[in-house]
């Protein structure tokens, strides 16, 4: 544990040396990133959708579905709204039933919500009664004011632990709600479009943070979002979802950390999407 | 709301708290002459000097204070009584359907009978002692508490519920971390109400039957043509009334501190 945390602080200083960087230093991180990349803890379990269809009275939602998800993986699905992507989303998290099919994580069954999964909501869901350190340990286990904290300081709030969730921009709320989804180690974590109501500066720190805690811890995570741009710069694989179906399945192999701006590659990524989406 | 420039200094904030008293002072003051001067016939309204006499006579002996007491106690029992009966039902008809559909419509019904409306059986059932008095402000009290809370938790954001099922809280912690926190602004709104109602019913039943308390007080200066003792009473009924309603501001503001508009302070940085 002590040696990804090391790794985790050089990582950020060198990203806070690249700001003024010369090219040895620029080195220096490129090698980093690549160690890391060979070294990425894998904390995640696969997850298995076998079959899976859902329908809301008369209209089928996701027909036939089938998806392996390895364990680690960043995958992005990308979709219009309304074409079942948070249906599918929180039928993984285990909050709604399939009509028929099979989710399974780490080879077991999903029946009904499970506590190594983690669902981060378009809002940030924060209880205003309680405060930002409260909310992050929801769950009340043992010792949870440390593990608060530390989660805290994970998304960079640790000072706004006692402040209460009404003063907080929409941007820091998100991060208290990834600190709480955080703090339990889930091994999936699963985003619905949780960056979307956020201005453009505000997303794109949030996702240099995913990606950053995304590496240290390793999880599983399912992304759903609605933003192009956004899946090619975060995921390592990408599905657009259309009619109910898989319209692709791409690979992301851009390397790590991404750069917001999108080079060339990126950007023909981004539009084969587009043209299925 | 317009909002009114900052004043520059205490000079323009001394007059202006004059000049929102300046109304009331005025009255009191016409009314002192009109009473000296034999205008206004003290047998209907008595001088204000005569009631500041009385009320300090009253002070003195202790029966003000006595009296106070008295019908502070009715009332809170009253309150603990009906308001907790009002609360526990509103809790239950709010997280359970099935308390619902047998005690909600009833609720529905009977709140709309006026509780003073049954004064002449109380007293059959309970004669004229305390229990009629304690009855009445508990059966005035219920249901304000009971519709509030059943109301606040109804309205409870229910993506605040599902968050809580998804980060793994079981019906206890949801209880106490989500639905009762949530449905607390509307069940002190709920409390404000019953407090009004209390000191009303208690108003009532005082004058109607006893032999202490505020009501039996000034129903007895009645009868001795003592109207500094009536608009005495009158005044310590306000006062009780705004005490109870400041000790529910005060519990608010800090019960409620996670509340934006509910923070000392906030109406009047928000207003002035």
């Amino acid at each position: 544990m002590s040696e990804p945390a090391s790794d985790l602080r050089l990582r950020k200083r060198a990203s806070l040396q690249q700001a003024g960087a010369g090219e040895t230093q620029l080195n220096v991180v490129q090698e980093l990133i690549h160690r890391k990349q060979e070294e990425r803890p894998v904390n995640g379990h696969a997850v298995l959708l076998n079959g899976l269809s859902k329908s809301f009275g008369d209209r089928r939602v996701l027909s036939e579905l089938d998806l392996e998800i390895p364990a680690g993986q960043l995958l992005a699905i990308v979709g219009r709204s309304g074409c079942g992507k948070s249906t599918l989303l929180r039928l993984i998290a285990g909050l709604d039933r399939p009509t028929s099919g099979k989710i399974s994580v780490a080879g077991t069954d999903v029946e009904s919500l499970q506590s190594n999964v983690r669902l981060l909501f378009q809002d940030a869901r924060l209880l205003p009664w309680h405060r930002v350190l409260g909310n992050v340990g929801i769950a009340r286990t043992k010792g949870w004011r440390e593990t608060a904290a530390a989660a805290l300081a994970d998304v960079g709030l640790a000072d706004r632990a006692n402040d209460w969730p009404a003063v907080l921009s929409g941007g820091q709320a998100q991060r208290v709600a990834l600190a709480r989804a955080l703090v339990s180690r889930p091994s999936v974590l699963l985003l619905d479009e949780p960056f979307g109501a956020l201005d453009a500066l505000t997303r794109m720190e949030m996702h240099r943070l995913l990606e950053c805690i995304w590496r240290e811890h390793g999880f599983t995570t399912v992304l759903i979002t609605h933003d192009v741009a956004e899946a090619v710069a975060l995921a390592d694989r990408v599905i657009v979802l259309r009619d109910g179906g898989i319209a692709l399945d791409m690979p992301i192999d851009l390397p790590r950390p991404r750069r917001e701006a999108a080079d060339t590659s990126a950007v023909a990524l981004q539009a084969r999407i587009l043209d299925e989406v | 709301m317009a909002v009114r420039p900052q004043h520059k200094n205490r000079g323009a904030a001394a007059l202006q708290f004059l000049a929102s008293w300046a109304l009331p002072l005025g009255i009191l003051v016409l009314w002192e002459i009109a009473s000296r001067s034999g205008v206004l016939s003290t047998r209907l309204l008595p001088a204000p000097s005569a009631v500041a006499a009385a009320f300090w006579e009253s002070l003195r002996n202790g029966t003000l204070l006595t009296h106070a007491a008295i019908s502070t106690e009715r009332a809170l029992k009253g309150l603990i009584i009906g308001g907790g009966i009002g609360f526990a039902l509103g809790i239950l008809a709010g997280i359970s359907r099935l308390v619902e559909t047998v005690f909600d419509s009833s609720m529905q019904m009977l709140r709309n009978v006026p509780h003073l409306a049954i004064i002449p059986l109380v007293i059959l059932w309970f004669g004229i002692g305390e229990e009629a008095k304690i009855f009445l402000v508990a059966i005035g009290t219920a249901f304000p508490l009971y519709l509030n809370t059943f109301h606040g938790i109804r309205t409870i954001d229910v993506r605040l519920i599902e968050m809580a099922r998804v980060y793994g809280l079981g019906r206890l912690a949801l209880f106490w971390r989500v639905i009762l926190p949530g449905a607390l602004p509307s069940v002190l709104v709920g409390l404000r109400f019953s407090l009004g109602i209390m000191w009303l019913t208690l108003i009532v039943a005082e004058t109607i039957s006893a032999s202490s308390g505020i009501g039996y007080m000034t129903m007895n200066a009645r009868e001795f043509l003592q109207t500094d003792i009536v608009v005495l009473g009158i005044i310590v009924y306000a006062l009780l009334g705004k005490l109870a309603d400041t000790i529910t501001r005060l519990i608010e503001a800090r019960a409620l501190a996670w509340h934006p508009a509910y923070r000392l302070n906030a109406t009047r940085e928000a207003t002035s």
